[in-house]
């Protein structure tokens, strides 16, 4: 069941994100209104719903490239929504359509509200904390196409730093107990490490498998407590 | 043009199905202790990847120290003493705009 509260105490957890998101999507109708028009950018900021692989395929049109390379560059930024979608799978309803519909509210920073750090998911957080961020994008993303670079930079303001800071105060959170305080090490490790040279995407999407350090942790703790 | 809604309609299927990819495939039943232990890991692991990437990545082109940074250490101060989420996260933000400003 879905609890009501649920959803509402998502919302809530989904509010400090209302002012970035909506900088981010006025970021991204300043980038694709001169490449694609007034329409498009709205539409798919509506139907995509996802604010890195919209930039990372926009960025590609932008400077030229094709439809292909511009697909390409989105597909490996959502990449990452296979490990998430995996972890939080079973949480989601029972029927598998709703399932499929209901991991359309997959975004970070739902997906790491609603990890309850038991190895289990909470949708209701997830819907909940989507909500906002979903009007906050496509409501931005309207005001960046309308009202282009008389906007002022978001930039000027910090609010690129909001999403990191909202991350660190999950981490916090998540990362207590010595096999999550690893994966955090790992993961972070894993992401640096391929930073330099690999394509967008993949850095996060390569970290994910730090979590799979759980599998050795089960054998420790069998011969801890053996 | 036409790339553009091209563009626009494939990522609205492949996002779609990416999404869908783990829950039509992990179905609808209460996971194993193992893989539990393992789902547990996936939002820390996750988490940390972005704090990285989003605090230092060059608009997806290599590594770049620069005012974020300032902004995390604000951000991590504030969660030490303890902040609430708004306050932090608005900190981080004024923090890198000083430093933007300054610098």
């Amino acid at each position: 069941m879905i609890q009501a509260s649920n959803i509402r105490d998502g919302v809530r957890a989904g509010l400090p994100l209302i002012l970035p998101t909506f900088a981010g999507g006025i970021a991204f109708g300043v980038l694709a209104q001169p490449i694609m028009g007034s329409v498009a950018p709205v539409v798919m900021s509506l139907v995509v719903f996802s604010g890195a692989a919209q930039f990372a395929a926009v960025t590609v049109l932008a400077a030229g490239g094709g439809a292909l390379a511009a697909i390409a560059a989105g597909m490996l930024m959502n990449a990452r929504w296979l490990p998430m979608g995996f972890a939080m799978g079973p949480f989601l309803s029972r029927r598998p359509l709703f399932r499929a519909a209901q991991s359309q509210a997959l975004v970070d920073a739902s997906f790491a509200l609603s990890s309850r750090g038991d190895g289990t998911y909470d949708r209701g957080i997830l819907f909940g904390a989507t909500l906002p961020q979903f009007f906050a994008w496509s409501t931005g993303t309207l005001a960046g196409v309308l009202l282009g670079d008389a906007l002022a930079d978001p930039s000027s303001f910090g609010l690129d730093a909001i999403f990191p800071a909202f991350f660190l105060v999950l981490l916090f959170g998540e990362a207590r107990g010595r096999e999550p305080l690893t994966a955090v090490l790992l993961g972070t490790g894993i992401a640096l490490a391929l930073m330099p040279f690999a394509p967008p995407g993949i850095p996060v999407l390569a970290a994910s498998t730090a979590a799979l350090i759980g599998l050795r942790g089960a054998k420790t703790r069998t011969e801890v407590t053996a | 043009m036409t790339a553009a809604w091209i563009t626009i309609a494939v990522l609205f299927v492949g996002t779609a199905l990416s999404k869908a990819a783990g829950p039509l495939t992990t179905g609808g039943k209460r996971p194993s202790g193992t893989a539990l232990r393992v789902t547990r890991l996936v939002a820390p692991a996750i988490l940390a990847a972005l704090v990285a990437y989003e605090t230092l990545s060059n608009d997806g082109h290599g590594l770049v120290v620069d005012a974020r940074v300032v902004g995390l250490g604000a951000a991590a101060l504030a969660i030490l003493a303890r902040a609430p989420m708004i306050v932090t996260v608005l900190l981080a933000a004024a923090a890198t705009a000083l430093t933007r400003a300054l610098i």
